[in-house]
């Protein structure tokens, strides 16, 4: 096996005796949810009205660089993800649909909480969602070629006051780079620029959190006085979203996942590719609201 | 390894009545032995009944016996709404275990073990992936009783399995099965005109129709499939799509808080939801199915299908109920019947792959057929020669029947291609 040279897409995978993709079940095309739980009508409702108008008027986006996302095969985009609830993974997938040449859908990794909170677990899967699990990665990834959103800080990223802003946490444990690795596919790294100040947190309310059994109740300028929907209370901040060049995993040779070391310093490089982006770009920010 | 002497557990059960009756009509099974407690509920020709106790314990003398070469376990409970806990631990655990220990020993005649077990293996967690491979563990230790049976169960056979390697051991897991017979806790939650779910929650659902049950039992028995198997329907419907194909009114009445008090109190006024239910109802569960695919099985049912399938015969029921006698099951008559020297007319056996399905030949390519042909058995190339003499007539294929007929051509001077 020849190591990949530096092309910038990787060459199809080799095949391997094991391969079940031609298996993987047929599209009904009756159906209006995907075997994912997606569900077409709750997504494009929302995409009509919520998204269109978050995205063009409130946000007012500013894309760069779409055409590093993939036309066709699996990639897995990863971005620094902040907010209170953050907006930065619904607006990612809407610059997708609304920007690129060959708009694809966007699954994006959630944690395993949501699934076992009552209405999350109904809506999220609906939009997109899927459980963060390393099986579910790989087989959107791999065996059904999709885009797979990610945020490896987690809840890291979004639980961070506003005065952390724009400083990147630790990026997990590296588990994104090993599925990209394994399903030997892109990386697209991206850098998102505002949503720190659409949905700042001052503080958290631990008692509230230890009450309603949820991740984190935050501090925000609408919640918790505003109720439920203050949570959707987002500040009108410019948001810019750069996708930056992606970065092929079949270039380490064979079974590079099987070296811990080399995951952690490519999930590293990632992190601080995206964060020396994020600092270049807020140096040229000249207003929080305008961009 | 061709399975010629069979005995099927669970011979009253829906599923080991089934494969019996698909048994009975392949040509190769000289002899069929259906064990279990209760009498059987569907009628059978051929198949020998023999009552046994739950525990299972004299089967050892009858697999020596009867020199029984294949066993088929579709005994195992995986609903927990059908019998006692007792019960279903008595069963499945120490059944298994004692068919388990039937089947091993170095004198033991059994080559192959076809055993049926269950999604609920996998069980059901907040932290799942979307669908079980064959080759994952379970990422929880089991929570409900029934899982805890099925886990055991399913221990053991592993272990017959590492200690005989001369037989061959499939452990088929299937998701909740669907169809016009079969009798779970979830029909009988689809038969009410509004289906009960957790507030919040819309699981995913896979389901296999009861046909495709049987399809891959027998499939297990006539190839050797060595190793563990899911089997499910392809695509993964959400709660409310299945409501919605039944025809039914969607109702997230059961509190995501307190569901077990909740389906307890259901469980006063009829509507019983077990444990294992209430955990699929919250979280759902998925399994892959490819693996069996890739060994050749094919579904004639996707989930969406066994659902659609199931709404029919939903729709149908009130105006079938009390149509048809259902089958009861007389020793002294079924005696009678296959052993009473008085008795002329026996029936005719009912064999598979009879004329008709034969066109599926012709898309063959001539080489592929004629590398196919050793492998028929006589009649069944008598058959194609027919077809393809009306249909295709590819010469070569022609030629190359009437060689392996030639070859094949039995010595008694009754046949009368022979003259």
């Amino acid at each position: 096996m020849t190591v990949e040279s530096s092309t910038r897409l990787p060459a199809a995978p080799k095949r391997d005796p094991d391969d079940l993709r031609d298996y993987l079940p047929g599209v009904e095309p009756e159906r209006q949810v995907t075997d994912w739980g997606r569900s077409e009508r709750v997504e494009g409702a929302l995409d009509a009205t919520v998204s269109e108008f978050l995205y063009r008027y409130w946000f007012r986006v500013d894309v760069e660089g779409v055409e590093n996302v993939p036309a066709d095969g699996g990639a897995l985009l990863v971005s620094n993800h902040a907010g209170a609830l953050p907006p930065d993974a619904a607006m990612i997938a809407k610059a997708i649909k609304e920007e690129h040449a060959r708009p694809r859908p966007v699954h994006l990794t959630m944690e395993h909480f949501f699934k076992g909170y009552p209405l999350f677990s109904m809506l999220l899967p609906k939009v997109g969602g899927v459980p963060a699990h390393p099986a579910n990665v790989h087989r959107l990834l791999y065996d059904e070629e999709q885009l797979v959103l990610a945020f490896p800080e987690g809840r890291k990223g979004t639980e961070k006051l506003y005065k952390d802003r724009y400083r990147l946490r630790r990026f997990g444990r590296g588990g994104f780079v090993e599925s990209a690795m394994r399903a030997r596919r892109p990386i697209v790294p991206i850098a998102v620029v505002g949503a720190e100040e659409a949905a700042p947190i001052f503080a958290h309310l631990t008692f509230l959190q230890r009450l309603t059994g949820l991740l984190y109740v935050p501090l925000t300028p609408t919640f918790p006085h505003g109720g439920i929907l203050g949570m959707f209370g987002y500040l009108p901040a410019k948001l810019r979203i750069r996708f930056l060049d992606p970065i092929p995993t079949t270039q380490w040779g064979d079974e590079p996942w099987k070296d811990r070391a080399l995951i952690q310093t490519v999930a590293e490089e990632i992190r601080a590719l995206i964060q020396e982006e994020l600092y270049g770009m807020l140096a040229k920010r000249r207003s929080i609201w305008f961009g | 390894m061709t399975s010629r002497r069979i005995l099927v557990t669970g011979l009253s059960t829906y599923w080991g009545g089934r494969v019996a009756q698909a048994l009975e009509r392949e040509r190769d099974v000289e002899a069929i032995v259906g064990v279990d407690a209760h009498d059987p509920t569907v009628e059978l020709e051929r198949t020998e009944y023999v009552r046994v106790g739950h525990q299972h314990a004299l089967l050892r003398r009858i697999v020596r016996a009867a020199e029984i070469d294949t066993v088929v376990d579709t005994r195992l409970v995986v609903d927990s709404t059908t019998t006692s806990t007792r019960l279903a631990h008595e069963n499945n655990v120490i059944g298994t275990m004692n068919i388990v220990a039937a089947c091993s020993g170095p004198e033991s005649p059994v080559r192959k073990f076809v055993f049926k077990s269950s999604g609920h293996w996998y069980g059901c967690e907040q932290d799942d992936p979307a669908y079980f491979t064959e080759e994952m563990d379970r990422p929880h230790p089991p929570r409900t009783p029934i899982e805890k049976d099925i886990v055991e169960a399913e221990r053991a056979v592993h272990a017959f399995a590492d200690a005989t390697p001369r037989a061959s051991v499939t452990v088929l897991r299937f998701v909740n099965g669907l169809g016009p017979t079969l009798g779970t806790a979830h029909t009988r939650l689809f038969a009410l005109p509004a289906v009960p779910a957790v507030f919040g929650f819309d699981p995913r659902y896979q389901f296999v129709h009861e046909d495709d049950i049987v399809g891959c039992l027998e499939f297990a028995v006539r190839r050797d499939l060595p190793g563990i198997y899911n089997c499910g329907g392809d695509g993964v419907l959400v709660l409310s799509e299945v409501v919605d194909l039944l025809g039914k009114q969607f109702a997230p009445v059961l509190p995501p808080w307190g569901t077990g008090i909740a389906a307890g109190l259901a469980g006063r006024v009829g509507v019983r939801i077990p444990p294992e239910m209430l955990r699929q109802l919250r979280f759902g569960r998925g399994l892959d199915n490819r693996r069996l695919k890739a060994a050749g099985y094919a579904y004639r049912y996707t989930t969406r299908e066994a659902v659609q399938a199931h709404a029919e015969a939903l729709r149908l029921r009130p105006l079938l109920r009390g149509g048809d006698e259902p089958y009861r099951y007389e020793r002294e008559v079924e005696e009678f019947l296959r052993r009473s020297p008085t008795v002329r007319m026996r029936p005719e056996p009912r064999w598979e792959h009879a004329e008709g399905d034969l066109d599926a030949y012709d898309d063959l390519d001539a080489a592929a057929l004629v590398d196919l042909l050793p492998s028929l058995p006589r009649a069944d190339l008598e058959a194609l020669g027919r077809h393809e003499a009306t249909n295709a007539r590819r010469p070569e294929v022609l030629a190359a029947i009437g060689r392996n007929l030639a070859r094949t051509r039995p010595l008694s001077g009754r046949d009368q291609e022979s003259s």
